[in-house]
């Protein structure tokens, strides 16, 4: 099976790349292949300017790189020091663990158990394992996935502060927001295929409008409406979807009357009317005709 | 190598049922076979005087033997205690008088010489020739000498696999050993830390079944005690390679328990732990000899009971590192490391 296909990235020095996609998209597939954890079938990686070896090469080469994997569990009966101890001792240079306890703020908790941590703290841990090596390349795999807001907020502090360093970060999530937020470019992945690549604003710039508005009706959607809408000045595109209908609007204020207008010409009453600016989930719904949260 | 030994070791520690049946469990196994099997000869046979004329002189004869403790019984209930094994022989009184037992059986053999004598001595039966009876107990030639030396090579076996293999899939299973690989830690490393954290833990094992046995009944060690930790390093690294054999591919613990037990079960039963596998048909008995256990076992009861020395033992130290070399050359090989 051939989960990923035809990808052709490069990610700079010092600049946060983001890997976006729903589930089974084929992100962690990539990653791990970056991570030299997979080999390819085809293909070329090059990491810091080499290409994965087998031996001290490969060795040396992780030297240099941190890594947090999505579904590792850390041993539950060692305490935070030992476990960063143990990862410490695999690096020839490495951060002191109280260095790297202060980077993700897990000092109060240095002598506990890894299996009484808290969801948020033991994804901090992981990333500390990650950063213990002072690594010029820090590869993160959903870091901040079934985390809660206030923990996935620590998260981004810490990534934000590793990159001010001076870092190099490649990352995944199937957070839109998250991607918004912390990467300078991003490719959309689905299906094991790349279907956009670039800065988060230029993505959402193809939109070609920077509103989005969501309207449900009471009672079905009558034949021709959504034509009928697209015809709409200032309407760039509108989709019927599984929750409602949608439209992708240049400029709200001159839309959204004309379109209340429209609906009460035609006696269609709205259950739900919500608006938002532009992200990068509407990218996803646009390029692929579904929702992110779907898949 | 020294940090993944350590946590290697912490982990275990902080298990209290592996510390249990570690270090807990032989020595419980012990002290309960030790107390079973202590050697205090035969105690008193009890014996049966069905009723019948004259019934209550021939118990009272009979009774007055120190090795004998004789009731009189009806004849129902004498046959099922008979049956049931709960008196030895049945005495019943007449012309002549007959002695009914089951002759398979060691105690009724032996309650029926003793009962003879007891009545032909009463009759007035006189011995021919002086005898003296000259008791010994040899070192060494009871059951827990035998026992300790057996438990200790279960117990190498089964801390090394059981250490080792649990803890490897766990990892496996946890993605740990993937996050391992994700880091410049030689493989090599990793597969040697557990014979490090085993080496260390084996001292404490062998301190407490070895102590333990000579505390409570005496169990010496004839060998001497650098022959007896040589052979138990040897035996540990051999069972800790064929613990990470058995680990080296299965990812799940029910596939690697099974493993384990498939391993372990023949060679409780055949090396000769808890009896001399010399039982067993001569057929067998090559195949017997050539398992790692086996082996262990008796190098270890060389030393410890007849004090062998090691340039003695070179045919069965030879099938336990053969065991260790190959199987920890093959695990490294097919070793399944995410």
């Amino acid at each position: 099976m051939v989960a990923v296909a035809g990808l052709d990235l490069t990610v700079g020095a010092g600049e946060c790349f983001g890997l976006l996609g729903p589930n089974g998209a084929g992100k962690t597939t990539t990653i791990e292949i970056l991570e030299g954890l997979t080999t390819p079938d085809s293909g070329d990686v090059e990491i810091l300017g080499t290409p994965w070896r087998e031996g001290a090469a490969g060795r040396a080469l992780r030297e240099r790189l941190g890594i947090q994997l999505q579904e590792t569990q850390l041993a539950d009966k060692l305490t935070v020091t030992e476990t960063l101890a143990l990862f410490r001792s695999f690096y020839q240079q490495s951060h002191t663990v109280d260095e790297v306890l202060a980077l993700v703020e897990l000092e109060e908790k240095r002598n506990a158990r890894v299996v009484t941590l808290s969801g948020g703290q033991k994804q901090r841990l992981a990333v500390a394992c990650a950063l213990v090596s002072k690594p010029e390349l820090l590869f993160l795999d959903e870091p901040t996935t079934g985390l809660d807001p206030q923990s996935r907020r620590q998260l981004w502090e810490i990534i934000r502060r590793f990159r001010a360093a001076g870092g190099t970060v490649l990352l995944t999530t199937h957070y839109m927001e998250e991607a918004e937020r912390l990467c300078d470019r991003v490719a959309i992945m689905d299906h094991g295929k790349v279907i956009a690549l670039g800065t988060p604003q230029e993505l959402i710039a193809t939109l070609g409008a920077e509103h989005v508005v969501d309207f449900a009706l009471i009672g079905a959607v009558p034949e021709g409406l959504i034509e009928g809408l697209r015809g709409m000045s200032g309407v760039t595109a509108a989709r019927d979807g599984s929750g409602g209908l949608s439209l992708t609007v240049t400029e709200l204020h001159r839309t959204l009357p004309a379109l209340l207008a429209e609906l009460q010409r035609k006696n269609l009453e709205l259950a739900s009317l919500t608006t938002h600016h532009a992200t990068l989930d509407d990218v996803f719904v646009a390029l692929t005709g579904r929702q992110l949260r779907d898949t | 190598m020294f940090q993944l030994a350590l946590a290697r070791m912490r982990e275990f520690y902080r298990e209290p049922e592996a510390v249990f049946w570690v270090f807990g469990f032989p020595i419980v196994l012990a002290f309960a076979l030790g107390l079973a099997f202590r050697n205090t000869g035969p105690g008193a046979l009890q014996i049966g005087v069905a009723a019948g004329p004259g019934d209550s002189t021939l118990a009272a004869t009979l009774d007055s033997s120190p090795r004998l403790v004789a009731a009189v019984l009806d004849s129902a209930t004498a046959r099922t205690r008979l049956r049931t094994g709960r008196i030895a022989l049945l005495v019943i009184p007449g012309e002549p008088i007959v002695y009914r037992y089951d002759s398979t059986r060691t105690e009724s053999g032996l309650a029926r010489l003793e009962a003879d004598e007891v009545l032909q001595r009463a009759r007035g039966r006189r011995d021919l020739v002086a005898i003296r009876d000259d008791r010994t107990t040899a070192p060494g030639s009871r059951y827990i000498d035998f026992l300790i030396p057996g438990l200790l090579g279960m117990n190498l076996l089964g801390s090394g696999i059981w250490g080792v293999g649990f803890s490897v899939v766990q990892a496996r299973q946890k993605k740990l050993l993937k996050r391992y690989m994700a880091t410049p830690m030689k493989r090599s490393h990793y597969l040697l830390s557990f014979i490090l954290s085993r080496l260390v833990f084996l001292i404490l094992e062998v301190v407490a079944l070895v102590g333990f046995g000579w505390l409570l009944f005496h169990v010496a060690v004839r060998g001497s005690f650098l022959t007896l930790a040589g052979i138990t390093i040897l035996g540990a690294f051999a069972f800790a390679g064929l613990g990470l054999l058995v680990a080296s591919r299965a990812k799940t613990i029910e596939g690697v328990s099974g493993l384990m037990n498939l391993v372990m079960l023949p060679m409780w039963i055949l090396s000769g732990t808890f009896f001399s596998y010399s039982r067993f048909p001569d057929a067998m008995i090559p195949f017997v000899k050539a398992l790692p256990l086996t082996a262990l076992n008796d190098a270890l009861r060389a030393v410890m009971i007849d004090g062998a020395a090691l340039t003695t033992l070179g045919a069965p130290i030879a099938i336990v590192v053969a065991w260790g070399a190959v199987s920890f050359a093959v695990a490294l090989k097919i070793f399944r490391w995410r």
